[in-house]
């Protein structure tokens, strides 16, 4: 194999392990976009949070204990903020509700700050570092492991989505809210579950980042990582995000690899959002999203 | 009883299209005028330097984006980009070509405007948080050729340094005088807003904000106006990067610029109400301030409570109370700062009768 | 009725706001009748909060040993924070408000420090920036309000190679050799490119910058790039905060020896490099100060600040690399207000500790008087070098803690120098 194919193949294997990555993140936006036509701002905070409770427990808990507990402090979350920061601004303009969530980023930031400290942390899945060496392409365990575990994640969601009857009230309240109440469908508690599976996805999301870079702050800014995926991919598709994440993954990782040199490198974050606006041209909804249908 | 709308008569068209027509506003403003101009002598440079022209700077750039969003209904997280565009515009005409302040503060305007008909152009075909996020693609696109073309960046720290600032003859080196600088730019670009908003182009930026295909089907065309709202958006956040440089860090340093202070300014436009000229002001009022007076009080109410040792605890709860209390003003009131100034009014218009 | 009582409490909130407002402005300085005053803007949350809090608990702890012998000079030292979340319109907004108290001023941040420049000379306020801020400001004629005492980033960057050097077998040996910088695309990363490339024509190694556009989470193309194509020799990362801790995994996917791995001294706290845990095994970087608990100084902290439970930070970070940077920066203020005091007399203002950080004179015999032998090498400034072209140590983490490596790296001191000519020059350029 020449060097050059090679190193091609390399960089794309790695992307589209990263993208994996971006799209879960991704999903925690598009579950709470299907649900209530808010752009969260918080997930990544959420994500933050989430990785940084379950760093705090393990080593008292354990796993199956830590996990639990993450598990219980995300419902309670969801619970609170649809309480506190969504239930009084239903049938207000989105933007409204989004920028309510922009304050429920700083409140998250700050709480999961003050109650365990600002010291980066480390979270180990125990997976060895050492790489698979494939056909002369290395390939990282853990991103093969997170791969698989995101591919669950998404059966289950996709499952919930098209069988389960909260699942279908959740498609029913993301297609039109006052139909969905006038059928009988409860607003406030499809909220709940929306926000839930997001924070689900955060715990996720948060453990497979955070044994990556470290469970620290910065987690929080994976959040705008997702942006791309979100585009490319359709806001409130869950197969977009997938699809998304892997061509934002694979781009980036390409263009730094082959653009990169021409120009004197840091393009990896441009390029997924020059591929966006050509897609976009195409699809103005993303590949998967659901176009507004608009009359006067 | 105190803000009185009736028993105002409008005898000619000149009247009727006053910036102005009710005498109580014009003595609201021409007070607010007067504060503006007699009171900060009195303040000294704390206030004028740490708080009134981050103040004006944020206000301008946030008026620029109402323009885009709350006017015209376009979503942009690209403002601060604009800014970027024109601080180092700004800089560049004035430190290495010698162009006059006046001058070169139009002409980072100018500069940014021409960006951002670049990017503006795609909102013709995409449209809400899809053309958010697109307007990300101008936001890195522009800060990387900034850091990269060592022609614009002036080398490799990529922040430009201003001489000292003349305006003719006067050399701008105390915070009062950068301040009447500011409020100068920021007042002359006020008004020419405010006449914007209530010309055509206002009213076809309300139109394709209300429904964008029928705003077509009455000839209004979408990609003059649509393009024309990101122009002037870029107009506004190209002079506010400007006044940075020159009123406020001396320097134009790129990394000011990011993405989280787009976030920020989209945040004033809607906490201070869309489509708004004075709702601008009270966002970034809000917004620059908030945090400031979170901090001194937590932090006052920390000492008092723990000492010195909770120091981390209480920065936390800063960012917990200020997060807070963004919910808490958008669930009393939704529709943003505008909307309270509003309510206020009707309230004085009766009172102190109860209906 | 529900109306007027909602917008009645909002503009309740709002006069409350307004009565904060007035009540919070600034209050009168004390730096008279016997005290003090150090505001300091600092940053305890978000993303950097790990050097925020590390460079203030050293301060502190530091005025605190000082005052518990009698103060500083007989002057109480009365510190205070001013949290600005690492953001530069906060940082200046905390310096306008303080400024009245301030002597010196710290900004602990890039951004901080570009925007002071022209302030701190107006506020004839020293500005203290060891370890970051503009590598040109050693000319102490350009920036004759700016010192940074310790180490610049060009300083820094040639002890890398003189580092390298000594671990090939001599600076012969370089030529050929790929050496590869990751950084940061911001300001702060790219600051050290012009000198690496001045040192590879002189040497005739290979360099090569990757830069990671900011926050620099993902790196995973940048290191196929390094290790698989360009198939550098040694790797050197210019990063801050969490991008510190991403190689460590980002590395081995791609099989890329630890050892041939280094970091400037901001991905080189413990703080970087615990959440890679053994990973990290084996990663050196480099430090402007000794690290531990084994000075004389840090001892004597630990025997009187913290038996009597007076601590500023919690005690097992005492010793730690940020730690230990902030009791550096407390003895070069004390040490300048000393000589400031000495010269002039009290009250301590501004020009006077500019003056005395002019004639700042850690000769070996001084560190070792003041307790601080080992975790500074010794330093004299004069008016014209405000230091920064300063030999630098060398750290390696064992997988519990950093452990000096024996032996001080001198900078390649004319090349260091004569781009701080040049980038002075270019300063005055733009100044006018």
């Amino acid at each position: 194999m020449s060097t050059d194919l090679s190193f091609a193949l390399e960089l794309l294997v790695s992307g589209l392990l990263v993208g994996v990555l971006y799209a879960m993140v991704a999903l925690g936006f598009v579950l709470i976009y299907k649900a209530s036509d808010v752009f969260n701002f918080a997930q990544g905070a959420m994500t933050f949070f989430a990785a940084l409770a379950l760093v705090s427990v393990l080593p008292r808990l354990g796993w199956p204990l830590a996990l639990l507990f993450v598990v219980a402090l995300m419902i309670a979350l969801a619970v609170a903020v649809e309480r506190l920061a969504l239930r009084p601004l239903a049938g207000r303009p989105p933007l409204a509700l989004a920028m309510s969530t922009l304050g429920v980023t700083f409140a998250l930031g700050g709480l999961a700050q003050a109650l365990w400290g600002t010291e980066p942390r480390r979270l180990s899945l125990g997976i060895s570092a050492e790489p698979i060496q494939t056909a002369g392409i290395l390939i990282n365990r853990v991103d093969l492991v997170a791969a698989g575990a995101v591919a669950v994640i998404v059966a289950a969601l996709i499952w919930f989505f098209q069988r389960t009857k909260l699942g279908l009230g959740l498609r029913a309240v993301a297609d039109d809210h006052e139909a969905a109440m006038s059928v009988g469908i409860a607003l406030r508690r499809v909220w709940v579950v929306a926000w839930t599976l997001s924070g689900l996805v955060a715990i996720a999301a948060g453990i497979l980042w955070g044994n990556r870079i470290g469970v620290g702050f910065a987690v929080s800014l994976i959040a705008f990582k997702a942006l791309p995926v979100l585009i490319i991919g359709g806001i409130d598709s869950i197969p977009g995000a997938i699809v998304g994440g892997l061509i934002v993954g694979a781009t980036e990782s390409l263009a730094e690899g082959f653009i990169g040199p021409l120009v004197g490198g840091g393009v990896q974050e441009i390029f997924p959002y020059l591929v966006a606006l050509v897609f976009l041209m195409v699809r103005p909804y993303g590949l998967f999203g659901r176009p507004v249908i608009e009359r006067v | 009883m105190l803000y009185r709308e009736c028993g105002v008569y409008r005898t000619s068209y000149a009247q009727d299209a006053a910036l102005f027509p009710l005498p109580a506003d014009r003595l609201g403003t021409a007070a607010l005028v007067l504060t503006a101009v007699l009171l900060p002598p009195v303040l000294g440079t704390y206030w004028l330097r740490g708080i009134l022209i981050p103040f004006l700077v944020f206000s301008l750039a946030a008026l620029g984006l109402n323009f885009l969003t709350g006017y015209a209904g376009l979503l942009s997280l690209g403002q601060s980009a604009f800014m970027a565009v024109g601080a180092y515009a700004g800089v560049i005409l004035y430190g290495r070509y010698a162009v006059p302040l006046p001058l070169a503060l139009l002409g980072a305007g100018l500069i940014a405007a021409a960006t951002g008909a670049v990017a503006g152009t795609p909102s013709l075909r995409i449209k809400g948080f899809y053309l958010a996020v697109a307007t990300l693609a101008a936001q890195f696109l522009i800060t990387w050729t900034i850091q990269h073309v060592p022609w614009i960046s002036g080398g490799v720290f990529a922040t430009i340094n201003t001489p000292t600032v003349r305006v003719g003859g006067l050399v701008l080196d105390t915070a009062l005088r950068q301040y009447y600088l500011a409020l100068t730019v920021v007042a002359l670009l006020t008004v020419f807003g405010m006449n914007l908003t209530r010309s055509r182009i206002g009213r076809a930026w309300m139109a394709i904000r209300d429904r964008d295909i029928a705003a077509e089907i009455i000839g209004v065309r979408l990609l003059k106006y649509k393009v024309l709202a990101f122009v002037v958006a870029a107009f506004y956040a190209g002079v506010a990067g400007a006044l940075v440089v020159f009123c406020w860090y001396g320097s134009a340093n790129i990394e000011e610029f990011d993405l989280v202070n787009s976030v920020r300014i989209l945040g004033m436009v809607i906490i201070g109400g869309m489509g708004s000229v004075a709702g601008s002001f009270l966002g970034a009022g809000f917004v620059t301030l908030l945090p400031i007076l979170v901090s001194v009080g937590v932090h006052k109410a920390g000492a008092l409570a723990a000492g010195g040792a909770a120091n981390g605890l209480v920065s936390s709860l800063e960012d917990l109370i200020f997060g807070t209390m963004i919910v808490l003003f958008l669930v009393l009131e939704p529709l943003g700062l505008a909307r309270l100034w509003k309510t206020i009014k009707d309230y004085l218009r009766l009172w102190p009768f109860p209906y | 009725m529900r109306k007027h009582l909602r917008s009645g409490s909002a503009v309740a909130g709002v006069a409350a706001i307004l009565a904060l407002l007035v009540a919070s402005g600034p209050a009168p300085g004390a730096s008279m009748g016997g005290v003090l005053t150090v505001p300091q803007p600092i940053y305890r949350t978000g993303a950097y909060a790990a050097g925020g809090s590390g460079f203030a608990g050293g301060r502190e702890d530091y005025f605190a040993l000082l005052n518990s012998r009698g103060g500083l000079d007989g002057l109480k030292v009365q510190w205070s924070e001013c949290e600005d979340a690492y953001d530069t319109a906060r940082g200046v907004e905390c310096y306008e408000r303080t400024k009245k108290d301030m002597v010196v001023v710290w900004p602990s941040s890039t951004g901080i420090t570009y925007a002071l420049v022209d302030r701190s000379i107006k506020d004839k306020i020293p500005m203290v920036t060891i370890g970051y801020g503009r590598s040109d400001a050693t000319d102490g004629k350009t920036f004759p309000w700016i010192f940074p005492v310790l180490g610049n980033y060009w300083s820094q960057a040639s002890s890398f190679i003189r580092y390298i050097a000594a671990s090939v077998g001599g600076e012969q040996n370089l030529k050929g050799k790929r050496i590869a910088l990751l950084h940061l695309d911001i300001p702060y990363g790219r600051e050290p490119i012009p000198m690496f490339q001045d040192l590879s024509k002189q040497f005739g190694f290979e360099f090569r910058n990757f830069p990671l556009p900011a926050p620099g989470l993902e790196q995973s193309a940048a290191w196929v790039d390094m290790a698989r194509r360009y198939r550098a020799d040694y790797i050197i990362q210019w990063n801050f905060g969490q991008s510190c801790t991403v190689p460590f995994t980002a590395m081995h996917q791609v099989a890329f020896p630890i050892e041939k791995f280094m970091g400037v001294w901001w991905c080189g706290s413990e703080e970087d490099v615990r959440p890679a845990a053994d990973l990290a095994k084996g990663y050196v970087t480099s430090n402007f100060t000794g690290v531990g608990r084994n000075f004389p100084v840090i001892q004597q902290i630990l025997a009187t600040v913290y038996k009597s439970g007076k601590g500023n930070i919690d005690e097992a970070r005492v010793g730690t690399v940020y730690y230990n940077r902030g009791v550096i920066e407390a003895a070069v203020f004390s040490e300048a207000v000393h000589n400031g005091i000495k010269q002039f007399g009290l009250p301590v203002t501004g020009e006077k500790v500019r003056w005395g950080l002019e004639h700042l004179n850690f000769t070996a015999a001084r560190l070792a008087e003041l307790g601080l032998t080992g975790m500074i090498p010794p330093v004299t400034l004069t008016p014209d070098d405000h230091g920064g072209v300063s030999s630098a140590y060398f750290q390696r983490w064992d997988g519990q803690k950093w452990v000096r490596i024996p032996g001080l790296w001198q900078p390649y001191a004319d090349l260091v120098r004569a781009q701080i000519a040049k980038s002075a020059a270019e300063y005055r350029n733009q100044k006018h």
